[in-house]
């Protein structure tokens, strides 16, 4: 019976590329046509992924695409003005802003700006157009759409979304910020496409966020392609402030070059449905790659973090910590795999996923796997699901701390082990302050998301996507 | 101050106390020593509300005050401090956090306003000073990778930041070298007041050379078999226990 849902969408998504076709191929180049189309056959024949399958065992997605969704093929988004509906309040926060409305970029000048660094920042759509030979060197050549169903439908479809270019030898001064707002008025399924080229030592900062202004069903399929270049250094963190009808899935993928160094931190407090797919292919000497992860979830939401790391290369480091608290029927699923090939010889990677359920209802699905083809190595993983430790509960109540002081005193010690990486002050003393409160339950999950769902005023906004 | 009488205790249906009597009076130190196993342990953490044992029998008041209606936080408000024989490792809860939590949820308690960030670093300075600790221990997460004798020591600070009227110190000397036995002395021995009283759970004499006891128990398979004064102690360090045992049967206890 569920099978019949996916089928519909699968039908209409593939009806849809034939009708929508000299919209969606737009002034896409014929090289990114030719692998639109090739994921498109892969998606004809894979289909959306099934429970069958290992790394979507414990993640259905049927019942989300039990919907009827509108597609915005044709940039409806294009003239808002972005500013009268959504500003970030982290503050302090300095960044360089970049805002995607419905899976397109907004802009007030021009669709692509260069930083007086040399640095190429804007739409993807339009660098297709400028930079041709930039794209093609680069797109679809991290995201593997043979393995990823999700991320062949994403490289089918895909149309805009944000893209960066850092020239060699740049240090992108100010962190990127990417914002990408879903704000409609009926069940919308978008896929935005990133790409981010980081030439040969230099490095950028890349602040990634999530955010719905309406409480309606989205389905929000993203796919970021990094590029790490010899001796880049690459930051990326992945936040996010979901309403509790959306589904977000989002494909990292970072290919990395010898000398290279990439840190992701990906924090889930807010969103219905989550799946983070994190993928690394270390394709050069001596490259770092830590990849970090916290989630603190209730009600029935669910989150599911995937994340491959493939040494194909000797003498890396790569890093896993995954850290989370259940409450309430939340559910998580956390599968961390690393590849040693038989040539990355002196690897070390290490991974570990820690969960605290808070009730009996919540429920923590963790697998790690080791792949190793080389022999001198050092690998480790370990994984955790258990309650807050009684002893240290009793050490800390024969002091004086009530139960409920003490219970969030190790919670926000446990959380804290991932916060820290985050490296952007004013990043980290928000991420902090939305923890702490979060686990002193002063700040519901409803009450800190923009949704204000219990509030009577509505928030209202000029967009009528009904239009489409 | 604190008055046990006829205390049993179990865990899983073993019985580990079996009739224990203890009065312990404002200002006096009580040495508690005994072989492996005899139940010291489980006498302290009873005493400090660890709830994983059952009560049978008997009953414990301090201050005149059931303990069994206190929850662990309000027994350590009312100023009862067990110190660890393991101290727990809390990786990232910072000492200088936790203690000043601990403090402030205290005062509240006792009803007093908390207090200042500037008057809990200053009083952190002085008993460091007390308990001869010069590094950046509290800035560290809460005994996490201590040494042996550094988590030790951590207790002692604990305790005198604190203040507790009844300090339990379970086997604080074990696993520790002559020069840090030395300073956890020197801090009870600071902290000794005519108000307060001092409980030192030990399996050797060695402590009772710098900490000098008024009263010293001997506890063997749950319940104390001899008392006495600091000699005491002495005695069973060259005779051994056995000899108490051998004692113990002799006369008949009841």
């Amino acid at each position: 019976m569920n099978t019949m849902y996916t089928t519909l969408i699968k039908d209409k998504l593939l009806e849809l590329f034939e009708t929508e076709q000299h919209n969606i191929r737009g002034n896409a180049t014929p090289m990114v046509n030719r692998i639109r189309k090739h994921a498109l056959t892969r998606f004809k024949t894979n289909g959306f992924p099934t429970t069958k399958k290992e790394s979507w065992r414990f993640t259905d997605l049927t019942p989300l695409l039990n919907t009827e969704f509108a597609f915005d093929f044709r940039n409806q988004s294009k003239s808002t003005d972005i500013e009268k509906i959504f500003t970030c309040d982290v503050y302090d926060l300095d960044t360089y802003s970049h805002t995607l409305l419905n899976g397109w970029l907004i802009y007030k000048h021009a669709p692509l700006t260069r930083l007086a660094d040399g640095t190429i920042v804007g739409s993807l759509a339009k660098a297709m157009e400028v930079y041709p030979d930039l794209v093609d060197r680069y797109l679809g050549k991290a995201a593997a759409t043979e393995q990823h169903e999700m991320a062949a439908l994403n490289t089918a479809f895909l149309q805009d979304g944000l893209f960066i270019f850092v020239p060699e030898n740049t240090n992108v001064e100010k962190p990127v910020q990417l914002i990408n707002i879903v704000n409609a008025e009926q069940p919308v399924f978008l896929q935005p496409r990133h790409l981010v080229i980081v030439g040969k030592n230099a490095s950028i900062t890349l602040v990634h966020c999530d955010h719905s202004l309406t409480h309606n069903i989205s389905f929000t399929n993203t796919v970021l392609e990094v590029f790490a270049e010899e001796g880049a250094r690459v930051e990326h963190y992945k936040m996010q402030n979901k309403g509790r009808n959306s589904a977000l899935i989002t494909h990292s993928f970072f290919h990395q070059k010898e000398n290279s160094r990439v840190s992701s931190n990906i924090i889930t407090l807010n969103g219905g449905f989550t799946k983070n797919i994190v993928e690394v292919t270390i394709d050069g000497t001596k490259c770092e790659s830590d990849h970090y992860g916290l989630y603190l979830v209730d009600s029935n939401q669910h989150v599911d973090n995937q994340l491959n790391i493939d040494h194909r290369a000797p003498g890396s480091t790569s890093n896993q910590l995954y850290k989370g608290i259940l409450d309430d029927e939340a559910k998580a699923v956390f599968s961390g795999k690393v590849m040693v090939r038989r040539h990355a010889q002196q690897t070390k990677a290490f991974q570990n996923n820690k969960n605290i359920l808070l009730t009996d209802e919540a429920k923590a699905n963790t697998q790690p796997h080791l792949e190793i083809y080389a022999d001198d190595v050092k690998c480790s993983h370990g994984a955790t699901v258990g309650q807050l430790d009684p002893n240290a509960m009793f050490y800390l109540r024969s002091r004086g701390l009530c139960e409920r002081t003490a219970r969030q005193m190790m919670m926000i010690a446990f959380a804290g082990e991932v916060v820290q990486k985050i490296s952007i002050d004013a990043l980290r003393a928000r991420i902090t302050n939305m923890v702490e409160k979060r686990l002193k339950g002063e700040l519901s999950i409803c009450e800190q998301c923009v949704l204000h769902c219990n509030s009577k005023e509505p928030t209202s906004f000029n967009i009528d996507l009904s239009k489409l | 101050m604190l008055s046990i009488k006829n205390l049993t205790v179990s865990i899983h249906g073993k019985q580990i106390i079996g009739g224990l009597n203890l009065e312990v009076k404002e200002g006096e130190v009580h040495a508690i020593m005994g072989p492996n196993g005899s139940g010291k342990s489980t006498l302290a953490s009873v005493i400090a509300g660890r709830d994983m044992f059952d009560v049978d029998a008997g009953e414990i008041t301090y201050m005149d005050q059931n303990i069994f209606d206190m929850a662990p936080e309000t027994r350590a408000r009312e100023g009862i401090f067990l110190g660890f024989q393991y101290p727990v490792e809390i990786p990232g809860v910072s000492i200088a956090n936790f203690l000043r939590t601990a403090i402030n949820e205290k005062r509240k308690y006792l009803g007093l306003e908390p207090m200042t960030g500037a008057e809990f670093l200053k009083m952190m300075e002085e008993k460091k000073k007390m308990v001869e600790i010069h590094s950046k221990l509290t800035n560290r997460s809460v005994n996490e990778g201590f040494s042996g004798g550094e988590k030790k020591k951590n207790e002692i600070f604990q305790m005198a930041m604190l203040e507790p009227r009844l300090a339990i110190l379970d086997e604080t000397d074990s696993g520790l070298d002559i020069d840090a036995l030395k300073v956890v002395a020197n801090g009870v021995n600071k902290l000794r007041r005519p108000d307060n009283a001092t409980i030192i759970i030990t399996h050797y004499q060695r402590l009772l050379d710098y900490i000098v006891p008024d009263f010293v128990h001997v506890l063997y398979d749950g319940r104390i078999i001899k008392s006495g004064d600091k000699k005491l102690a002495l005695e069973l360090e060259s005779k051994g226990y056995d000899w108490v045992k051998k004692e113990t049967k002799a006369d008949t206890i009841p």
